[in-house]
């Protein structure tokens, strides 16, 4: 019998249609059928100037959107030959890592809530609110955050806001044992998600599978550590591996990764350079207020960046970068105009969403529900 | 870091595994290779793209293990009109290298590299449903993103950003 599994489905986390061939109870085949959010972004980009590609990136994936900055404007970066001030490129992976979190508490209460543990979910979104007004504090908005610019960041971050973030920093780990202490011994919670939707190294790696799928099933990588980018080399964080390839699995990776950017925040936190927060590039980066003011050829420039965009000397780049999710890449390609030529963006459910048949066939039809949990995918990253 | 100009001279790559792994199989399918902003691209010929994938995945010396990316930009009016593009990942190297593969607008077409990491299936079904590219041997070739009896292939440069009315 041939089984529609969403698009108007709970569980699916958006709009994911899931063709199963079923068997009784059991999936015999699988077939994930996407497209139902694709809003053509990658064809929208090749019409805005550089900078203007920066809000359309937080619409990607609604729940790290500063990943998907960082990653768009390291790539824009990379393609102008930019320095970026270590304070600029501190305060980011700062708020990369409130991201990871941020992203990681969504994922737990709402996969809790696909297997039914609802209070999770509640737990959950008690310390998202934090950080989404730590998010609006920084950037004037609570998601779509647009926060980084190319060249550095948008405004130095308000009064207080350090102090909030250690506030919260300081009490989180011991959040994170209360999330723990409501499922990791959870008999249910055990029952529901070990030795389900099993999946092998080999078959993760030939699938693509990147992140906390791929850590789950043994596989030791993580960009972070192994190609750092915006300074990441210089803190010291553990990368949790574990071997079972199971849902359990993934879900203590993903529990264990909140611990470890917490660390990286405090530790961003600790040695927070002092400086600039934006690249001595007058062409690319807007001037400060009080110069375009009073200085005439701060004002050209700013009146120049504005109407027409900066140029981008002739090239392409491939920039990836370690998204909540996995593998997050943009692939940029200048023809030496204002407006980028082609963007792609090599996205990380869009490639673990691949790895989802080979968990699920030959399994039950409840398991299917744990398994799309487990691999946290994001539909406006998949469509894009 | 400041931008340095790209090397384009194949003999001054030689030490990039990549580039000599594919010379070392078969000299005559690497076109020419580029090292621009630290980052390797190989141009290679349209018929060699599927072998070059399988020796660069398990010849030793170049152990690109894992398929990172997969896509394709339309440089028209100009010809060859599309390239394809694969972004492949070595994790002992922690290198990347980029294969690029070019086609004339006429008969876009390539062989399909799912027999050397499925990773590649709905990568080049995007492509195919987005630039009008067609995989032979891919198992599924069918458009992915856009519905099943949508007209035109909307990444391509002719095709308008407001679509067509």
């Amino acid at each position: 019998m041939i089984l529609n599994m969403g698009p108007q489905h709970p569980s699916t986390h958006g709009v994911l249609r899931l063709i199963l061939e079923i068997d009784g109870e059991n999936v015999v085949r699988m077939m994930p059928d996407i497209g139902y959010l694709h809003t053509g972004i990658e064809k929208t980009c090749e019409a805005k100037f550089y900078q203007q590609v920066v809000p359309l990136t937080d619409r990607i994936d609604y729940l790290c959107p500063m990943t998907n900055n960082l990653c768009y404007v390291l790539a824009a970066e990379k393609l102008l030959g930019l320095e970026i001030p270590p304070r600029a490129q501190w305060i980011r992976v700062l708020l990369n890592e409130l991201t990871r979190i941020n992203s990681h508490l969504v994922w737990l209460g709402t996969h809790a809530l696909d297997i039914g543990a609802m209070s999770v979910f509640l737990y959950c979104f008690r310390e998202r609110e934090d950080l989404l007004r730590i998010f609006e504090m920084v950037s004037g908005q609570r998601m779509m955050t647009s926060y980084f610019r190319i060249g550095g960041l948008a405004l130095e971050p308000p009064l207080g806001f350090l102090e909030r973030v250690k506030e919260f920093a300081d009490r989180f780990p011991e959040k994170v044992d209360e999330y723990e202490g409501l499922l990791t011994s959870n008999p249910i919670w055990v029952e529901r998600t070990k030795k389900v939707a099993y999946l092998a190294p080999d078959d993760a790696m030939a699938l693509g599978a990147t992140g906390p799928t791929l850590r789950a099933s043994g596989v030791d990588w993580d960009l972070r550590r192994d190609m750092p980018y915006s300074g990441y080399d210089q803190f010291q964080f553990k990368v949790p591996v574990r071997s079972e390839g199971d849902v359990f699995s993934r879900y203590m990776v993903r529990v264990e990764e909140l611990r470890e950017s917490n660390k990286i925040v405090q530790q961003a936190l600790a040695g927070l350079p002092e400086g600039r927060i934006k690249a001595e590039a007058p062409k690319v980066v807007l001037p400060e207020r009080e110069k375009m003011k009073t200085q005439m050829e701060a004002l050209i420039y700013h009146f120049k960046i504005i109407t027409e965009g900066f140029t981008v000397p002739v090239g392409e780049v491939y920039q990836a970068i370690e998204s909540p999710r996995g593998e997050m890449g943009y692939y940029i390609v200048s023809d030496g105009t204002a407006k980028p030529y082609r963007v792609h963006m090599r996205s990380p459910s869009y490639v673990n969403l691949q790895a989802l048949p080979k968990m699920c066939e030959g399994r039950l039809i409840a398991d299917v529900v744990a398994a799309i949990g487990s691999i946290d995918i994001v539909l406006g990253e998949i469509d894009r | 870091m400041p931008i340095t100009p790209a090397i384009t001279n194949l003999n001054d790559l030689l030490e990039r595994p990549a580039l000599a792994a594919l010379l070392a199989w078969r000299r005559e399918a690497v076109h020419s290779a580029k090292f621009d902003r630290d980052e390797l691209t190989i141009y290679l010929e349209r018929g060699a793209i599927r072998e070059a994938c399988a020796i660069l995945k398990d010849s030793p010396k170049a152990q690109f293990n894992f398929l990172s990316d997969l896509t394709c930009v339309d440089l028209y009016p100009s010809e060859p009109r599309f390239e394809v593009i694969y972004h492949l990942l070595s994790m002992k190297r922690k290198q990347r290298v980029r294969l690029k593969v070019q086609l004339s607008g006429s008969d876009p077409s390539l062989e399909s590299i799912t027999s050397v990491w499925p990773a590649a299936n709905f990568f080049e079904r995007e492509v195919f449903d987005l630039f009008g590219v067609r995989f032979q041997g891919h198992p599924y070739l069918r458009r992915l993103l856009m519905p099943e009896d949508w007209e035109g292939n909307p990444l391509r440069k002719d095709y308008p950003v407001e679509g067509y009315r």
